[in-house]
């Protein structure tokens, strides 16, 4: 059967599956609306946070980003997992307890503030909306290269369904359609990964394959990964080659950062318990790491297969030749993805670096003139696989609706922190507050219909820094939620002022800091300083700065505290019946 | 919860564990991936061709990472219990 046609069927059967579950789990009340009525199985929340968390960007780039730099990246891994443990032990079970709707409710409820409560607004809004033109731009990609339509109109294919699911069955429809989200992406992502494994290492489990022998060099993997990649003049693959301290932080943000981050977090408003928020957690993080502990073994994999395809006979022989080359590289060169420039025109392909000062020596002896694969974009290390590894059409098939499936997912988690926040938290509590029930679902689905709207301009019209706002999201949930959150659970003598002083300097200093490297609202050019280590304040990067904001925030805000009016009574109360899990089935309806 | 002095106890026991927990949550991610991979490298251990720092920055931590949420959990279940604060 023709590819396309595959690609198509695949595709259109899981959408179907999820406007199926849609109509299933329609939303009769604003508690199945925001938080599917609490009544979601703790295991069944674990797999949808799961597909929540893991976005287009997961699923495509992540084993090409390590890949590309190796060790150093790791931080990706341990941030973006390190953030559970956070949520389950400092966030998750709390906000369970405290039983609304919305994070800055608690917010604005535990700060006894409508103040407190809007600056969490704004927080959130700019944390997510900055996410969701991600996902949104990457379903539109997915769609144009799968299924050949035009990047517009797979955006706009894209957004229907979403809105179809979204706004008929708000969270209860969107827990349901990210539990199949999560079996289609997990299912996708796993098996290329299992027969690369096998072809390299003779184990059918990649991460145990990672670390172990390299089948056709008897060396363990990693040795012989680093072995031809210095040969060829690039840094080894396992070492160490950025500074410690900037390592250090930049993980600390990324782990800080996904415990602030608002669509996570409402997640775990939907158990039935405060024990069911901390399991979880844990679920959650078992499906993540069925996806991040393989992601690393498929990116050095990919990545040593293809040196090896390349030097068929060691890096010191000459590379294959052009017309020898794979069938996969010339079809994936037809995408733009992988690119080739016969520089010394001997017809041979040399990948090496040229931009290494120590190699270009050995370079020249042999007659090389620059690195002959121009462009190599990271996220053919996902997406080829199935062809490099000679799989059969339904598992590129696959892998389009798996990645279609980490997008979509993501992109509706976002769409539904945004509009309950405009719903619940900007016209039921402070614009039109006299709305019943049955209004204020209807608002709520009107916000979701906005936001699904405002989201596809912006996917169709991205604003030229879609690199950088996923950084900027990661430092803001970092410096302004997470430590508002933390404190209003930990220290019962946390005041309003002290919560809103540290909300406003950490936002403040992380977008100033953001802003000096990387330009005024990122527009080009207004950068105050070159974006390179030796301008970094104590060589610490943007993208890292959001632990630092984070201290900052908690910094100001003890301060503030010292000299203000502590909380009244009622508010030390409320701290002390969150901390025990006893009555939070009572807290549901309110 | 039937008096301040339970209440209190309940949290401190909550809170020790809670830093035992981060405590482990740093070392493995922060300690042995990052900072204190040199260190590892001196043991006389490799894992597939490298040094542990290695395998804790790419695996060893996230697996510790599930470990530590699962034990929260499994504790704090039974310490709900004592303190007579779990859900029915």
């Amino acid at each position: 059967m023709d590819q396309y046609v595959l690609n198509l069927i695949v595709v259109g059967a899981s959408f179907a599956l999820y406007v199926g579950i849609a109509i299933w789990a329609r939303a009769g009340s604003t508690a199945d609306y925001y938080t599917a009525s609490r009544g979601v199985n703790p295991v069944v929340n674990g797999a949808a946070t799961a597909a929540d968390w893991m976005s287009a960007a997961s699923f495509i780039s992540m084993a090409g980003l390590i890949a590309f730099v190796g060790y150093g990246n790791s931080s990706y891994l341990m941030g973006w997992t390190g953030g559970y443990v956070l949520l389950a032990l400092l966030l998750a079970p709390y906000l369970r307890k405290f039983g609304r709707f919305t994070v800055p409710e608690f917010i604005g409820d535990r700060f006894y503030s409508q103040s407190a409560r809007i600056v969490a607004v704004i927080c959130l809004l700019v944390i997510s909306i900055t996410y969701v033109i991600g996902q949104m731009t990457g379903a539109g990609v997915a769609f144009s290269r799968f299924l050949e339509v035009p990047n517009t109109t797979g955006l706009v294919i894209a957004s229907t369904v979403v809105f179809i699911y979204a706004v008929l069955g708000g969270m209860k429809g969107i827990t349901y359609t990210q539990l199949a989200q999560y079996c289609v992406l997990i299912t996708a992502y796993t098996i290329p990964a299992v027969f690369i494994s096998l072809q390299l290492t003779q184990n059918p489990v990649p991460a145990l394959g990672l670390f172990s022998t390299h089948a056709e060099s008897g060396m363990p993997l990693l040795t012989r990964l680093d072995q031809v990649l210095t040969e060829l003049g690039f840094h080894d693959y396992t070492g160490h080659h950025g500074t410690t301290l900037n390592m250090v932080l930049f993980t600390l943000s990324l782990m800080v950062g996904t415990a602030g981050l608002p669509h996570v977090i409402i997640r775990f408003f939907t158990v039935p318990k405060v024990a069911d928020a901390r399991k979880s957690a844990g679920w959650a993080l078992v499906f993540i790491a069925l996806l991040y502990l393989t992601a690393p073994a498929v990116g050095a994999m990919a990545k040593l297969n293809i040196i090896t395809t390349l030097y068929p006979d060691g890096t010191s022989e000459p590379p294959i030749a052009y017309e020898d080359k794979p069938d996969w590289m010339s079809n994936w060169a037809q995408t733009g993805l992988l690119q080739f420039e016969d520089k010394n025109e001997d017809g041979r392909i040399q990948y090496y670096n040229d931009r290494s000062e120590a190699f270009a020596e050995v370079a020249a002896e042999r007659g090389w003139e620059g690195n002959e694969i121009v462009v190599f974009n990271q996220d053919i290390l996902v997406l080829a696989n199935p062809e490099i590894a000679q799989l059969p059409g339904w598992v590129l098939a696959l892998i389009a609706a798996g990645g279609l499936a980490a997008a979509l997912s993501t992109a509706a988690g976002l769409l539904l922190a945004i509009s309950s926040a405009i719903s619940h938290d900007v016209l039921k509590s402070v614009l039109t507050p006299g709305i019943s029930d049955r209004q204020e679902l209807l608002a709520a689905r009107v916000s979701m219909a906005f936001a699904i709207v405002l989201a596809t301009w912006l996917g169709l019209n991205p604003p030229g820094f879609a690199a950088q706002v996923v950084a900027l999201a990661f430092g803001l949930a970092a410096a302004t939620l997470f430590p508002a959150l933390m404190m209003g659970i930990f220290s019962k003598k946390m005041n309003t002022q002290g919560a809103v002083a540290g909300m406003l300097v950490g936002l403040f200093s992380t977008l100033l800091y953001i802003f000096t490297y990387l330009g005024w609202f990122f527009v080009p050019g207004t950068a105050m300083l070159d974006n390179v280590q030796e301008n970094w304040l104590f060589g610490i990067s943007p993208l890292s700065f959001g632990a630092v904001g984070a201290m900052l925030n908690f910094g100001s805000a003890w301060l503030v505290m010292k000299f203000t009016k502590a909380p009244p009574p009622e508010i030390q109360e409320l701290v002390e019946s969150i901390r025990v899990p006893r009555g939070a089935a009572a807290a549901i309806d309110h | 919860m039937t008096n301040e002095k339970s209440a209190a106890a309940y949290w401190s026991a909550n809170l020790r564990i809670i830093i035992i927990c981060m405590a482990i949550w740093a070392l493995v991610s922060i300690g042995f991936g990052i900072v204190l991979r040199p260190v590892l490298a001196m043991l006389p251990i490799t894992i597939g061709g490298t040094d542990l720092g290695f395998w804790f920055a790419q695996q060893g931590s996230i697996l510790t990472f599930i470990a530590l949420i699962f034990y929260y959990t499994w504790y704090m279940n039974r310490l709900d219990r004592r303190f007579g604060v779990d859900e029915q």
